[in-house]
């Protein structure tokens, strides 16, 4: 049934997001640490586990993919209530410290992803429900 | 029209997915139309959700964009932090194990200096404009990390609310310029494969900014970039009362 695979990725969502609090209040900061990152692992082992046993057809996998498949339309509906006023009022502070750390950080980025391994392997580029487009 | 009105308030989420797919359609097709497909459609897609989102602030002067309008309700709930975090999470599906061990030292690496860098050039643009107290550039500096780091980290170490909003604009800017300039750097930041993606989950932080910006590049890349992502405020917050507070005290005395 189709409500097993949501169930398994809000069952994951929700003890990810508790172990990060559990962190956080471990380490002593006011703040979720890595709660989502958590949950993606936790999904991906259970994903591994259950292919494993056999215990994961299609119609699960539906429960799953149709969630990962909404995330662009959740991610411009995020976009769509930003507080985008506040930040234009910021003034020049809060935008030259705004560019300058994106610049050398975009900067960064380009001397890892330039200086790394080449690889010519394309596998990752088989998802279960990449975009057609 | 007041009916239909109606119909929508009562049924904002609803109404959220007609409105939303709206736009994904109408991008779809200035995307095809007006650039051949050269601009991604999502990344046009961002674009006039952010434009929407100064309008509806203009507006309503609130500060949740077009989510104030009560029309435009369930835009609130559908990109609240709920759905944006559960849509994430479920894209972890897609991950390859292996791609993503391979790229785990190098992830933590670029988390550290994601932390760091925006911190120093926040706080040295801070300096530099005139906020010389160690308070005022750790909250400037750690709203350089991402807009939720500033605050904490500022009422940690008791900034006052006129710091924090400054942090949070700083925040704010970021993640907006991250959002629209991803798919036009993506190319020289060498944006094309899995470790990249974590690379740049890393150092452009913020989770808004990081699932945007490749969502509207390689929707493929997402899962990757967003994984060490999530991790980025919750280090920000461990190290920007403690760690950076610390050293910028050092430094300015």
């Amino acid at each position: 049934m189709i409500i097993y695979g949501t169930a398994i990725l809000a069952a994951c969502h929700l003890l990810g997001v508790y172990i990060g609090d559990l962190l956080g209040a471990f380490i002593g900061v006011k703040a979720n640490v890595g709660g989502v990152g958590i949950a993606m692992m936790l999904l991906i082992s259970a994903r591994v586990y259950l292919h494993k046993r056999g215990l994961m057809p299609d119609t699960t996998e539906a429960g799953v993919g149709f969630w990962a498949a909404m995330y662009i339309p959740v991610v411009v509906a995020m976009a769509a209530q930003q507080n985008v006023v506040a930040a234009l009022k910021g003034g020049p502070v809060a935008l030259i410290s705004a560019i300058g750390a994106v610049l050398l950080c975009a900067g960064t980025i380009a001397l890892i992803n330039r200086t790394g391994p080449k690889r010519q392997d394309t596998t990752w580029q088989t998802g279960t429900v990449a975009e057609e487009s | 029209m007041e009916m239909i009105e109606h119909a929508i308030r009562e049924n904002s989420l609803v109404g959220a997915f007609a409105f939303v797919g709206l736009i994904m359609w109408i991008s779809v097709h200035l995307s095809r139309k007006l650039t051949f497909g050269r601009v991604h459609g999502s990344a046009i897609a961002i674009v006039i959700g952010l434009a929407l989102a100064y309008w509806g602030g203009i507006q309503t002067g609130g500060s949740k964009g077009l989510a104030d309008l009560k029309l435009f309700a369930g835009i609130g709930l559908m990109g609240g932090a709920m759905m944006r975090d559960f849509a994430i999470v479920a894209t972890a599906f897609e991950v390859q194990v292996d791609e993503a061990k391979k790229a785990g030292l190098v992830g933590v690496m670029a988390l550290l200096l994601g932390t760091i860098i925006p911190f120093i050039v926040g706080a040295s643009v801070a300096w530099s404009m005139g906020y010389t107290d160690a308070v005022a550039m750790t909250t400037i500096g750690a709203g350089a990390v991402t807009y939720i780091v500033g605050p904490v980290t500022g009422a940690a170490i008791g900034a006052s609310s006129d710091l924090m909003a400054l942090a949070i604009a700083t925040g704010l800017i970021k993640a907006i310029m991250v959002m629209v300039f991803t798919p036009v750097a993506a190319r020289f930041m060498g944006l094309d494969n899995p470790r990249s993606a974590m690379v740049f989950g890393g150092l452009a932080g913020t989770v808004s900014g990081v699932s945007a910006g490749l969502a509207a590049t390689d929707r493929r890349l997402v899962p990757y970039g967003a994984l060490v992502a999530t991790f980025h405020t919750g280090l920000g917050c461990l190290m920007g009362p403690s760690v950076l507070f610390l050293a910028t005290k050092a430094i300015v005395g």
